[in-house]
Parts: C-alpha cells; structure tokens; sequence
C-alpha cells in the first residue's frame, strides 16, 4: 500500500499487490469524522438526560450488562431505541435528499419536495383519521404510501427514460395533488383525530421501541452500500447523460437504481418517524459547503443528518420538559439559521450552484 | 442558412424562418410556435375566462338563471333575494378569485424567472409560511376569528417574511443570486412553519381554527375583502408585467444578461417585488393556494415556449381560469356545502398538468 499526494486536496490510497486504488478527498473525511463525533457526544448526552437523569457511568455500566433495574429500563427501553431511531432517520433523510438533488440539480429537490413524502403522509393521515389505526398501522400505511407514490411518479415520468427535470415536475403535481387529499381529511376530521394526524405530520420521535430501531437499521445496512457504491454513477451523470453514456455508464439502470436507492431511504425513514421537514434538504447543503463542494459528500451528508436530528430530538424533549414537542418542530430552527449563516458567507458555491 | 437581414416572405407572414427555425432547439419551443398562434390561443383561453366568470356568478348552492345575473346588475331590486345573492356574495366572490388568480399566476411565472428554478413557487420567498403563522399569531395570541381580521395579519406576515428573505438571500459576496435567494427561502419557509406547527399543537383550537383557513378557499369572502386586497394586487401586476422583458435577459445567465446591458440586481429587486405585492395580496384574500403559482406558469411554457413576453399574459389568464373552474365545480359537487378551492385546484390542476409534463418535450428554464 503506498499513498500519493496530487496537488488537489486528496490521496490516492494504492495497493499495487490487490491492484485496486481510490482516491479520498482529505478535507470530507476531516469533516465525516469531525461530524461524526459531535453526532456520537450528543447521543450519548441526549442518554443521560431526561426526567431522570443517569449518569454517564451508569449509561456504561449498562452497556456493559452490569447496570441497576431501573437503569435498565430506562436506557434499554425508553431512550436508546429513540436516540438510535434519531440518528439513523437523520442518516437516512440526509442521504436520500444528497441523492434527489445531485439527481434533479436541484438543491430544492429533496424528498419531501417531490412528493414521496406527500404520499407517506396522505396514507398516513387516512389511517389515522378515516380508520383510526394504532401506531403500527399508521407505520406500515405511511410505508405502502410512500412506495406506491414513489412508483407511480417514476411510471408517469417515464418516457423512453426518466429525466430529472420531468422527474421533478410530475412530483409536484403528486404532491399538490396528495397535499390536498391531506387537508381535505384534516377539514372533515375529529379535532382530536386533526391534532394527532398534526403530530404525525410535524414529525415525531416520541415512543420509539426496538421495533422502530430493528427495520431502519437493516434498510440502512443494505442502503448505504448501495448508495456509496452509485456515488461513481452520480459523479457521472451530473456531466450529462450524453457525456456519462460517452464515458461507459448506462446512463437508465445508473439513475434507476439511484432513485430506487434514494426513495427506499426516504421511504423507510418517513415510515419510522413521520414526513420531518427539512433534513432532507438541509443536510446535504450543510454537508456540501463544509467539504468544499469538490465531491459528492454523501457520507458527510447523511452524518449531519443524524447529527442535526439527534440534536433536535434532544430540544425537543427538554426545552420545554415535562412537555414535549414533536421533533420536526425543532429540525428547522436548528438547521435553517445555519444554514442561512453559511449562505451569508457566500463562498464560491453559494453563487455558482 | 441565408445571410440576409431581409425579413424572409415566412418571417413578415409572422412564421417563423428556416433559418430561425433551426436556430432554437426544438425542446425550447412551445406547443404554439408562431407569433399570430400564439396571440389568437391566448384571445380565445381570455373567451374561455369570461364565460367562467359568468358560471361562477350563475353557479352555486343555489343556480340563478343568467338572465336573473344581467338583472340584478342593470335593474336592481333589493327586496329580491337572487339579486342580492349576486350582488353581496357571487360578485365579490368572482372578482376575489379573478384577482387571486392572477397575481398567483404572475407571481409564480415571475418567481421562477427570477430563481431559474422550475421548483420556485411564490412560498418559496416565504410568504405563504409568513402569512399563515402571523394568521396563526393573531388566532392565538389575539383571538382573532374573522377573514376580514385575518387579512391584515395574513399580509403583514408575508410582507415582512419576504422582505428578510430577499435580505437574507443578498447578503455576501454575489448580492442576490438565484441559488441563494431560493435556499435563504426554503430556510425561512421551514423556520416559520415549524413555529406555527409548535403553537398549533400546543392550542387545540387554533388548530381547529387555522385548519379551515389553511386549504385555501373563497368561501364568504366579501366585498370588504375585495376592496382591502385589490390596491394591492393592481400594483403588483403593474410590477410583475414591467418585469417580463428583464426575465428574459436573466433566463441567459448573469453574466451575459449583464454584457446585453441589463442591470441584473435591478431586474431582481423589481421582479421580487412584483412577486412579493402579487402573492402576498393572494395569500391574505383566498388562504395559501400554491399549487397555481407552481404550476400555471409551467402550462403556459409548455403551450408558448420561454418567452416572458408570452409566458407572462398566458399565466394571467389560465391562472384565473383555473381557480374560478375549481371554485365552480367545488361549489357544484357538493351542494349545499362546498368543496374549498384549494382542495379542488390540485385536483383538476394536477393530472392535467401531469398529462402535459408527459405529452411535451419540455420547455426547459
């Protein structure tokens, strides 16, 4: 193994022997890892506070298998299963919104703009107030309306191939069109129905088991493998499909695959903790400014995800203790004015796009 | 190609040359292509608006034969009860959903000039997010129950959401470029509306309030209504027409709007403008109706190409026709309540527009 430096701000990692080689661009991996820890610290602080604070030891005592009962509960069935729920839809939001804008070249193009989102949450409200459905029910409709949403606007904008321009209108239609499915049900529904199908549709963490924790988990573990191993078709295609297809990509199966991997992600995430606003979009343009904007920065944007989510949630459950507001109340009032600060600062991506 | 400056037979019939023809590219023409097609579609979509006017006068919970609409105007009689059907409610009605129509028609066209962004509608400066959580504000805060109330609070927000966006958005080095004033927005947008959920689920009955105010509607909306907002939507299509001919310049790019002589941030300054007067005039009359500021200035650069000049009166013009189709038929599906425009708009808007994303090779911004 031996390292090169080109004069770009990354190191090309090559192994002669196994005849492989790939570049890193030094300043995402300062910024994954710089994120990723922050992320780590606050989930670990948001474990330690609460109604019943525990201390940090005990929290390692716990993981350890040697904590105290009520420890036991507290950690293993209350806070855990909702910080872990916390990062992993943040990971998931942030990746699927990278994925939608570098698509659509559009950074207002996130999953909630395009309507995967609009369909989750049209099914979701249904459930909630035409049938009345247990918090399961609510899951699995938000995750059969997502999917179904998401074929129906590929199906619509296919026509000998699907551009990301055509892509994007159809999913405003959708989504106007499922908005107003949304409103008309709130109009005509109970107030006590309206205000939980608000609460869902705000977004919340609140009482998330192991049983949330277990599917996004293992979405995850498939998705993000897909995700980074499509980066090289994503790096393609933003040259253009006539360039990418010049260059060896196929330029349907790349995007195809792409968008199945990034509505799979919004879809599962959505499912688990309700439509919140703005990860999606906020995320990789925090992402995209911190690296430079030279690469892709999916990794980087999936970990401000779970950074700005696992921080909100916290807010969330103690700025205003005992009361507790849904998550997506906070996502933008952390995430917009930083991201309103970093546009002030304009550097040369905030002008050129 | 021929090298003569001489307007070619074709070109002085208003046809289109062959040269000319093969100098734009065949996805940035719209559905009508020549100039005299495009100006006798647009006097006949105007054909088409006049008799939705009168539907929307004659149509309701309870129908009032045309000859009844002319009477109450030219002869009327207080004592009669369809005359004043017509007079305190249909007409002001009518008027209200023209007006609406097209300062959100204009507004969106103007919008996505402005941001070169086929995704801009006229919330994306933050108005409609401004306006709903200052409604909210007043419902909760002030106990504010009445549309006419909620007018002046509904402006006030938008207003002043708009204007920190567009100062947020020139900030830095740059001033007000597309990205950033369409990123700045997005922000605001979700910053507001996040307020406005938190109060709506601490206080059940703001919620049950604002709910109704939220899908957008025309419902019982007054001559009271009508004359707050008109000054208003007057100035701003005023704006938003001046602003046409500089869209055009800005659709090539800064750099080369600015070679043309163009002066881009003037442009920019005055098309916000227009886009700030028109929809927030709209917001505060009919509730946030969204989807015909996203969508009309879409169908008209789908029929006319990318042309301001023409994009321009053929939103003004559809989007109306629009709203006052959706108002009609949510009226007339179900009697004797009625369906809100919002809810209505999306659902005839939306496969059509859809249907016409498909159909076309797309007029790109």
């Amino acid at each position: 193994m031996r390292t090169v430096l080109p004069t770009d701000g990354t190191v090309v990692l090559r192994s002669d022997r196994l005849g492989i080689s790939t570049r890193v661009h030094t300043r995402s991996v300062a910024v994954s890892i710089a994120v990723a820890t922050v992320a780590a610290g606050v989930f670990a602080w948001s474990i330690t506070v609460g109604d019943f604070p525990i201390p940090l030891v005990d929290v390692l005592s716990y993981l350890v298998g040697r904590g105290t009962e009520d420890a036991d509960f507290i950690i293993g069935t209350l806070r855990l299963p909702r910080g872990l729920t916390a990062l992993l839809v943040g990971a998931a939001f942030g990746l699927s919104g990278a994925i939608f804008q570098r698509i659509a070249h559009n950074p207002l193009a996130s999953p909630d703009i395009i309507g995967i989102n609009a369909g989750a949450a049209a099914a979701a409200v249904f459930v909630i107030v035409v049938i009345g459905g247990t918090s399961l029910q609510v899951t699995s409709g938000a995750l059969v309306g997502a999917t179904v949403t998401a074929l129906a606007i590929y199906l619509l904008a296919y026509r000998k191939g699907v551009t990301g321009y055509r892509l994007v209108l159809v999913g405003i239609g959708i989504t106007a069109m499922l908005g107003s499915v949304t409103s008309y049900l709130l109009t005509r529904a109970e107030i006590f129905d309206a205000q939980r199908a608000v609460v869902w549709l705000t977004g919340s963490l609140n009482a998330r088991s192991w049983d949330h924790v277990r599917p996004i988990g293992v979405a995850l573990l498939v998705l993000v493998p897909c995700a980074v191993g499509l980066a090289r078709h994503l790096r393609l295609l933003e040259m253009g499909d006539d360039a990418a297809r010049g260059l060896g990509t196929r330029v349907e199966v790349a995007r195809g695959s792409l968008l199945l991997t990034g509505v799979a992600l919004a879809a599962v995430a959505t499912a688990s903790a309700g439509p919140i606003a703005f990860v999606a979009l906020v995320a990789p343009q925090i992402a995209r400014r911190l690296t430079g904007g030279r690469t892709l920065a999916l990794v980087p944007a999936a970990l401000c995800g779970s950074l700005l989510l696992v921080g909100s949630d916290l807010l969330a459950r103690r700025l205003f203790a005992p009361t507790e507001l849904p998550v997506g109340v906070f996502t933008a009032i952390l995430g917009a004015p930083y991201l309103l600060y970093l546009l002030a600062r304009a550097n040369k991506i905030g002008s050129g796009g | 190609m021929a090298l003569t400056t001489e307007p070619t037979i074709e070109e002085s019939a208003g046809l289109p040359s062959a040269s000319r023809r093969r100098a734009v590219p065949s996805r940035r023409r719209g559905l009508l292509s020549s100039g005299w097609t495009k100006g006798a579609g647009l006097v006949g979509a105007a054909g088409v608006l006049v008799l939705l006017v009168f539907a929307s006068v004659a149509y309701g919970s309870k129908s009032i034969p045309l000859g009844v609409v002319l009477e109450a105007l030219l002869d009327h009689d207080p004592t009669d009860n369809d005359h004043l059907i017509v007079r305190s409610l249909r007409i002001p009605r009518t008027l209200i959903g023209v007006g609406v129509g097209v300062a959100l028609g204009l507004a969106g066209a103007v919008m996505q000039g402005v941001t070169r962004n086929p995704l801009a509608d006229p919330g994306i400066f933050g108005v409609e997010a401004g306006a709903a959580l200052a409604v909210v504000v007043g419902i909760y805060v002030f106990g504010i129950g009445t549309l006419t109330g909620y007018v002046w609070f509904a402006f006030f927000g938008a207003g002043v959401a708009s204007v920190v966006v567009y100062g947020l958005g020139s900030v830095g080095r740059g001033g007000a470029t597309p990205v950033k004033l369409a990123l700045a927005g997005a922000a605001m947008a979700a910053l507001l509306s996040s307020v406005t959920s938190a109060i709506l689920i601490v206080d059940v009955t703001s919620l049950d309030q604002f709910r109704f105010w939220a899908v957008g509607s025309l419902a019982g909306r007054d001559a009271a209504i009508a004359g707050q907002v008109a000054p208003f939507i007057v100035v701003g299509v005023l704006l938003a027409l001046a602003s046409g001919r500089g869209l055009n310049a800005l659709a090539l790019g800064d750099d080369v709007a600015v070679s043309l002589g163009e002066r881009v941030q003037r442009t920019r300054l005055l098309s916000a403008l227009a886009v700030i007067v028109c929809s927030g005039a709209a917001v505060a009359a009919a509730g946030p109706i969204g989807f015909i500021g996203l969508t009309v200035p879409h169908v008209a650069r789908a029929i006319c190409g990318p042309d301001y000049r023409w994009i321009m009166p053929w939103s003004l013009v559809l989007a109306p026709s629009l709203l006052l189709a959706a108002d009609v038929v949510g009226r007339i599906v179900a009697r004797p309540g009625e369906l809100q425009v919002g809810i209505v708009t999306a659902f005839i808007g939306a496969p059509f527009f859809v249907f016409l994303v498909r159909r076309r090779k797309l007029a790109e911004l």
